[in-house]
């Protein structure tokens, strides 16, 4: 008798999302079994990787990482023309970091120019990010979800503190909406449920239950990501069944084996293959925990990383 | 846990007089508002139905799937109005349950019907012998059941076993006996067999404002064996609260602040 390999089937099904518009449009999500084993289920769509810019040159950024944008880091428009053209991205995510209170301050309504700027430069899919501060964060990713109506941009992230005002936005100018927690599987649940109950269509969500780099916490990400998925599939957890984001370069370029000299540690080898060994490590941890969206740096980590889903698809 | 809805039964006035009058308003509202409430099934209990049973039983079937996109526990004792009623059932919305069969010679017409419809069943574990003392004696009747479906070709993954849950005010040491009777009749089969009770049988006879209570700790305690399914009222807040909740505890559902909600 030959060997039957036992399959699993979930009742089930990761929402299907899509982002963009016109023929770069690009979906996410979709898939009624764990990562990669479509020999158990349906994979819809494979995992899409968006090229991380800023509003303001990434001065904090380590060299490795900021050598690779360094023609071109001086304004985003310039920036996000050069990932989509010459680095062939399918998606670019735009932070807007020059509106937090501790950098320039920058008002919501210059951040709502740079996204009308980029949007008309660009064609493929663009994830509108804020800069991460709670009451900052609610005015300009309202005044950018303006900006961008009508381009079915992601925008994010909407929190705890803030969800109300973005979850308004999102809806009223059409866009998906990523909803953070921090790291608890309970949370981003909760979180799930408030945004729908404010009518906010599950379908139109995404889900990032936080990032953390390799070796510091990624096996703790990667449970959650991983516990999502099998609520959203084994128990059919509606509340569980948007696709996850892993917003992996902000989190791994600033651990010390990203920016450790080597004349500091000489055993560890080139700073530079470390650097993007570690986000490309990093955002394969996750792919496979069931992360649908990454959002990463380094050109040479990202190849690495479509590489790896290539091989696995 | 498979919630199947208990309200639209014979035994209720309401129902009774809609069925009468082929007055299709209260028994969609019924269905519907269950439905809403997160039954997976509406038990549709016409009873013995000898008159026009396959007349009235089609027309059930149809009245609530009409508004309802849920499968139907079809419950009667006529084998005929079954039969119409699994005719008339829409699968698109799910495959229908048969509500029920026994160790009895005069239901076994009931697994052939389930054979031949693709149909789910619920087996009561009762004989022609009177009720079973305890849990072993549930498990031999089941044992035979399960024999039975086998020869009329219903597997085994299609069935639900019933403890026969008795009334805790007359006959309280059969509580724990139909409790026992839920673990071991998982462990009849591999994959574990399926099982159900009529929830409500708990209570029978108890002051009204103590019924609510009893069903739902009862319910916690079966829940806790591995009960797959029960036939109850879903409108029964309390209930159902008492049922997310242990869900939660058992793991079958992720605990979020609003778990209640959802």
């Amino acid at each position: 008798m030959s060997y039957v390999v036992p399959k699993e089937s979930c009742s089930g099904k990761v929402l299907n999302v899509d982002f963009g518009k016109g023929d770069k449009a690009l979906n996410i999500g979709g898939e009624n079994c764990l990562p990669f084993l479509s020999f158990e289920g349906e994979i819809l769509n494979r995992p899409v990787i968006a090229y991380e810019i800023q509003d303001i040159p990434p001065v904090d950024w380590p060299d490795t990482v900021q050598n690779a944008y360094k023609d071109v880091s001086g304004d985003p428009v310039t920036w996000a023309k050069y990932c989509q053209n010459e680095l062939k991205a399918k998606a670019i995510a735009l932070r807007l970091v020059s509106t937090h209170p501790d950098r320039d301050n920058r008002s919501a309504e210059d951040a709502a120019k740079t996204i009308k700027d980029v949007l008309t430069a660009i064609e493929v899919p663009l994830i509108i990010l804020g800069s991460n501060h709670i009451e900052k964060d609610a005015t300009v990713l309202v005044a950018a979800a303006e900006a961008a109506s009508g381009y079915n941009c992601i925008i994010g992230k909407a929190q705890e503190g803030n969800y109300k005002t973005i979850v308004a936005a999102a809806l009223a100018h059409n866009h998906k909406l990523i909803a953070m927690s921090e790291l608890d599987i309970n949370l981003a649940k909760q979180l799930n449920i408030l945004i729908t109950q404010m009518g906010f269509d599950k379908e139109k969500l995404i889900t990032d239950p936080m990032c953390s780099a390799l070796g510091y916490g990624l096996e703790y990400t990667y449970s959650v990501m991983e516990r999502i998925r099998l609520a959203g599939l084994m128990q059919n957890d509606a509340t569980m069944q948007p696709p996850i984001l892993g917003d992996v370069g902000m989190y791994v370029w600033k651990v010390k084996e990203t920016v450790a000299s080597e004349s500091d540690v000489p055993e560890w080898g080139t700073l530079a293959e470390r650097g993007i060994a570690w986000e490309a490590m990093t955002a394969t941890g996750m792919i496979i925990a069931g992360t649908n969206l990454l959002i990463m740096r380094h050109p040479k980590a990202i190849e690495t990383v479509e590489k790896t889903i290539a091989e696995l698809t | 846990m498979i919630i199947i809805g208990e309200k639209i039964s014979v035994i209720a006035k309401k129902v009774r007089e809609a069925m009468n009058a082929r007055d299709p308003k209260p028994i969609q509202e019924l269905a519907n508002t269950q439905w809403k409430a997160g039954a997976h099934f509406i038990d549709v209990n016409t009873g013995p139905a000898e008159e026009k049973g396959e007349e009235l039983m089609t027309w059930m079937v149809q009245s609530i799937q009409a508004v309802v996109h849920a499968p139907l526990c079809l419950d009667t004792t006529n084998a005929s109005a079954l039969e119409a009623g699994l005719k008339a059932h829409n699968n698109q919305w799910g495959r229908p349950l048969i509500n029920s069969t026994s160790n009895d010679p005069e239901r076994f017409g009931m697994l052939e019907l389930a054979a031949k419809y693709n149909a789910q069943i619920v087996a009561l574990t009762v004989g022609k012998g009177g009720l079973p003392a305890d849990a072993e004696e549930r498990c031999g009747i089941a044992a035979e059941i399960m024999a039975r479906a086998a020869e009329f070709g219903v597997p085994l993954e299609d069935i639900f076993l019933d403890p026969l849950i008795l009334q805790v005010c007359t006959t309280q040491d059969q509580a724990m006996h139909s409790i026992k009777a839920i673990k071991m009749f998982q462990e009849l089969n591999d994959p574990p067999m399926k099982t159900v009770v009529g929830l409500s049988n708990i209570s029978n006879g108890v002051p009204k404002q103590m019924r609510g209570l009893i069903d739902r700790v009862y319910l916690t305690l079966l829940m806790y064996e591995g009960l797959t399914a029960a036939i109850m009222n879903p409108l029964d807040k309390e209930l159902m609260d008492t049922l997310k909740t242990t869900d939660v505890f058992l793991g079958k559902t992720l605990y979020a602040h609003s778990y209640l909600e959802m």
